[in-house]
């Protein structure tokens, strides 16, 4: 979204604010002790002030009354709504809008109810509901957004306020969105598919996996002594020296052992996925995956020849052939 | 030689939880309820406790499961790292514990919602935040993600160098199998088992099909160990650890050291055994009776070969000969082990050791116990223990 793009978007977006989202509406219950009871039961609040008639009886109250923070539930939609959809009103349209701009992620920030006056059995709770603000954009963890609030107000028969609540929602780019748009438009389709697990890339081994990002299988050599050491680590076991550089591997060798993972399938990875421990010609071991053939095909002591190869959209590896396929170097 | 501790220390008490696939309580209330069983085995109070060891791997820990159990104040506390690598390793520091005087009585405890919680078979994630993070590195991209992938690179090269056969693995599960039909605290009670059905189910991952692999269980277990004197006075007999040993050795990864020259054996182990039977002054022909670590088959007989029973490459025939029976040479995973009571990452089979030293297992061998053999999990660094009648 460019500047001209982001401000037509606001001119639409802010609009909403003031609008109302509902009208001064009925709850289709009175206050009633069942529904006080569930949500007691589910919340786990056992105060008598709610659910006890003898002992409200003798309170200085005098009666039951509603669990204040319970005001919301009065007004709820039954479960119809989960199948037939929301009726549209300012906020589902408000959602839509952020929706068709790209700001599909959405977090529920806070609540914030303040009660003015209890409330008792055969009582009927009123609900009104406004889009009360719409903050400027921000930058967020979670992504760039708007946050906005909407204030219901909840009033009884009589039409005085028993308590408001305020409901702060942000609506954001997802992070992978916002990637895909950056990349001019890749289909968020393909970025969907899951792709192999990566290695954490740390001091030790970045510049391995760097090099094999470049089709390169390199093996780390002690300058000191020469000795070749495979996964990479910071010191040479044989001198103690801290001092190395590497070679490229040839990515000829022998198969020491290899085993098909048939269960469980694990997204992003193919199929036959068979593993492989290679002794490299170099003479340092290497596990890496053995493509191009069955696992009936192969044998422990056959020779193999490996190529670095993309994978999956993201990753680079290296991958083994029986060497009889005559894979060109 | 490492120092010797011999019969310093001596497992007074255990307990175990039910086993299940879905406990429906928190690892916690597990662990508490395992330590509280083996304190009143034991016929102590958990007044009386001022030690505790378990798994680095273990969620609860020691001072939630002090708090809970009330017990008072603790003047060791301490955990044992490498997944089930840590079974026995929870004995070797609670007997160091209790030899030096460092503490008197050590709680050693594992408890995992296994199945209903967070499942092995899952494998490990991107989500990685350990620091170890780097090593598993080498393996995630290739999916060598499962431990019975990593069991399965083993078993494959070791079976190709040896020639042992699937029919050892077979025997492996059918053995216990068929002592956990008999153990009603086993998952696979009362239930029959036939060759036809093992090679009837799912490769896993190759050569490891279903029932090459154990148990992912809800469930506790604990034991308790003290010092000689006292362990005379309780209300057990007393199971004195005779040797115990650990030991990662050259080379060494979690599960996947596959960068050695030779990857086919356990050497780890064969150190750990080595001392162990140095510290007892025992030798293989002195064991009665074992529980081997058994999450797959296979490993089940590559210990066989580090302990000495027999020598590399002919675990395969050791069993096939009918070792691993109540009648054979050496009875193993009496309980069933977590290939079939439950997977209690090894201290389930702690307790069962302990169990056929006193004579009280349900499928107790008809020749005396006088020692029996406990280890670890292996493909990690690992150990084992010793453990015999306390003098």
């Amino acid at each position: 979204m460019n500047d001209e793009q982001q401000q037509a978007f606001e001119q639409c977006l802010y609009r909403f604010v003031g609008r109302q989202v509902c009208a001064r509406t009925a709850a289709k219950d009175a206050v009633n002790e069942a529904m006080i009871r569930h949500w007691a039961e589910t919340v786990g609040d056992a105060n008598p002030a709610y659910t006890d008639a003898q002992w409200a009886a003798r309170s200085a109250r005098g009666r039951i009354i509603a669990p204040p923070a319970m005001m919301y539930s009065w007004n709820q939609e039954g479960f119809p709504v989960v199948a037939q959809g929301r009726a549209p009103d300012a906020q589902t349209e408000l959602v839509d809008l952020f929706n068709e701009n790209g700001f599909t992620g959405v977090l529920g920030t806070n609540v914030k109810q303040e009660y003015y006056k209890e409330i008792g059995l055969g009582e009927r709770v009123h609900l009104e509901m406004v889009i009360d603000n719409i903050s400027e954009q921000k930058a967020t963890a979670r992504g760039i957004g708007y946050f906005f609030e909407t204030l219901a107000s909840f009033s009884d028969q009589h039409g005085d306020l028993i308590g408001t609540q305020r409901f702060r929602v942000l609506k954001f780019i997802p992070p992978e969105t916002a990637a895909a748009a950056d990349g001019g438009g890749a289909e968020q389709d393909t970025l969907q598919t899951p792709t192999r697990i990566a290695a954490p890339r740390g001091h030790d081994n970045s510049w391995w996996w760097e090099a094999c990002d470049q089709g390169q299988v390199l093996i780390q050599r002690c300058r000191n002594c020469q000795t070749l050491r495979h996964p990479p680590r910071p010191m040479c076991g044989e001198c103690q020296s801290l001092d190395w550089d590497s070679i490229e591997s040839c990515l000829e060798g022998e198969l020491l052992s290899f085993t098909e993972l048939h269960h469980p399938r694990i997204p992003g990875y193919p199929l036959p996925l068979i593993c492989g421990v290679i002794r490299l010609r170099e003479g340092v071991n290497l596990v890496a995956n053995i493509v191009g053939a069955e696992e009936q095909a192969l044998a422990i002591g056959m020779r193999v020849q490996g190529k670095v190869e993309q994978v999956d959209e993201k990753t680079m590896l290296p991958q083994f052939y029986p060497a009889e396929n005559g894979v060109e170097k | 030689m490492v120092a010797n501790i011999k019969d310093k220390a001596v497992i007074c008490g255990i307990g175990n939880t039910e086993f299940s696939k879905n406990s429906g309580v928190s690892e916690l209330n597990l662990a508490v309820r395992a330590c509280k069983a083996a304190l009143d085995d034991a016929g102590l109070s958990p007044a009386d406790v001022d030690g505790m060891v378990t798994f680095t791997m273990d969620t609860s820990d020691e001072i939630e499961v002090a708090r809970a159990l009330g017990v008072g104040e603790m003047t060791f506390y301490g955990r044992a790292h490498y997944g089930g690598g840590a079974a026995t390793a929870t004995l070797h520091q609670a007997a160091m514990a209790v030899a030096t005087g460092m503490a008197e009585t050590v709680l050693c405890y594992r408890a995992l919602n296994g199945r209903s919680g967070h499942r092995f078979s899952s494998g490990v994630s991107g989500t990685i935040t350990t620091a170890d993070a780097i090593h598993w590195g080498w393996y995630t991209p290739y999916g060598l993600l499962t431990p019975a992938s990593w069991v399965g690179m083993f078993t494959q090269r070791w079976m190709h160098l040896t020639g042992v056969t699937k029919d050892a693995l077979y025997e492996v599960a059918k053995a216990t199998r068929d002592y956990a039909a008999n153990n009603p605290a086993a998952f696979f009670h009362g239930q029959t088992f036939d060759r036809a059905e093992y090679d009837a189910q799912r490769m896993i991952s190759t050569p490891l099909q279903l029932f090459d692999c154990c148990q992912e269980s809800d469930g506790g277990s604990a034991v308790l160990v003290t010092t000689p004197e006292r362990a005379r006075d309780l209300r057990q007999s007393g199971v004195a650890i005779r040797g115990v040993a650990q030991c990662a050795a050259r080379d060494q990864e979690q599960m996947t050291s596959f960068y050695r020259q030779e990857f086919a054996g356990i050497p780890e182990m064969e150190r750990a055994a080595r001392d162990a039977y140095a510290m007892s002054g025992l030798g293989p022909e002195d064991i009665d009776a074992a529980v081997i670590y058994d999450a797959f088959s296979s490993i089940v007989l590559w210990q066989l070969e580090a302990w000495d029973f027999c020598g590399f490459g002919e675990s395969g025939d050791f069993v096939q000969d009918g070792a691993l029976r109540p009648g054979g040479r050496l009875p193993v995973n009496t309980h069933g082990g977590q290939l079939s009571e439950a997977y209690i990452h090894g201290v389930n089979g702690i307790v069962e050791a302990v169990r056929l030293v006193r004579g009280t297992s349900v499928n107790q061998p008809a020749k005396t116990v006088e020692h029996a053999l406990v280890t670890s999990g292996v493909g990690i660094p690992t150990g084992g223990a010793l453990l015999g009648k306390q003098d």
